[in-house]
């Protein structure tokens, strides 16, 4: 699609919660949440990280019930 | 009856054997009321990623409950009651994990890794990178047009 306007072959990346061995979003995995979450502990768009939609709300949850048991920053002060 | 996840966290002041204390007697509160603890983690004394009621660290444990919801609410209303509970967190499931959770199988892949010397091999589970998080400055990534 719009390959035309893609002269650096972009390909169209796949939700990494999709899938048959996908990994499953708990608040407890904090290693796993760690990676959508940017260096200032902020949650990353899903455009940067192709996470659908139903996933990127279920990941929000998880982010936020993990900052609310201290096991991640809200915010990552200086 | 209904099946929830149940984490808190303790004064780090406090012994593990305390922490004991209190979970049973949250079984306790649980056990007047019909309720019981299918499982119990303790996942030790960790550092807070922020500072929560003054501390620094504290002591985390998850419980697996089947309890009526009365039960449940008796137990929150019991917990914010206790100084030495300085945060928990309960989360109605569909179903339990049946194994450790996340926590638990980092928590003894970490001591095993102290001791691995004797049996001699890395033995992380996930074959996951360390660090691939999204790269960030990226612009036009994924746009429509």
């Amino acid at each position: 699609m719009s390959q035309g306007r893609r002269p650096f072959g972009r390909r169209k990346k796949s939700c990494p919660f999709s899938g048959p061995n996908a990994p499953v979003i708990d608040y407890k995995d904090t290693r796993l949440l760690q990676r959508y979450v940017s260096e200032r502990g902020k949650i990353v768009p899903r455009r940067i990280t192709a996470v659908s939609s139903k996933k990127q709300r279920e990941l929000a949850r998880a982010i936020k019930r993990s900052r609310f048991l201290s096991l991640m920053p809200y915010t990552v002060d200086h | 009856m209904a099946l929830y996840e149940h984490v808190f966290i303790a004064r780090q002041d406090i012994s593990s054997q305390q922490v004991e204390g209190l979970i049973d007697m949250m079984q306790a509160v649980l056990e007047e009321n019909d309720g019981k603890i299918t499982k119990i983690e303790y996942w030790g004394l960790k550092s807070l990623a922020y500072r929560v009621k003054k501390n620094r660290k504290g002591h985390y444990s998850l419980l697996n409950i089947d309890a009526s919801h009365a039960a449940v609410a008796e137990l929150e209303r019991r917990i914010s009651l206790n100084d030495d509970i300085i945060r928990s967190m309960t989360l109605r499931v569909d179903e339990h994990e049946a194994d450790d959770s996340v926590q638990m199988r980092n928590k003894n892949r970490d001591e095993r890794r102290g001791s691995r010397r004797e049996d001699g091999g890395d033995r992380r589970r996930d074959d996951r990178p360390r660090d691939d998080r999204p790269r960030e400055s990226k612009p036009s990534e994924g746009e429509a047009s």
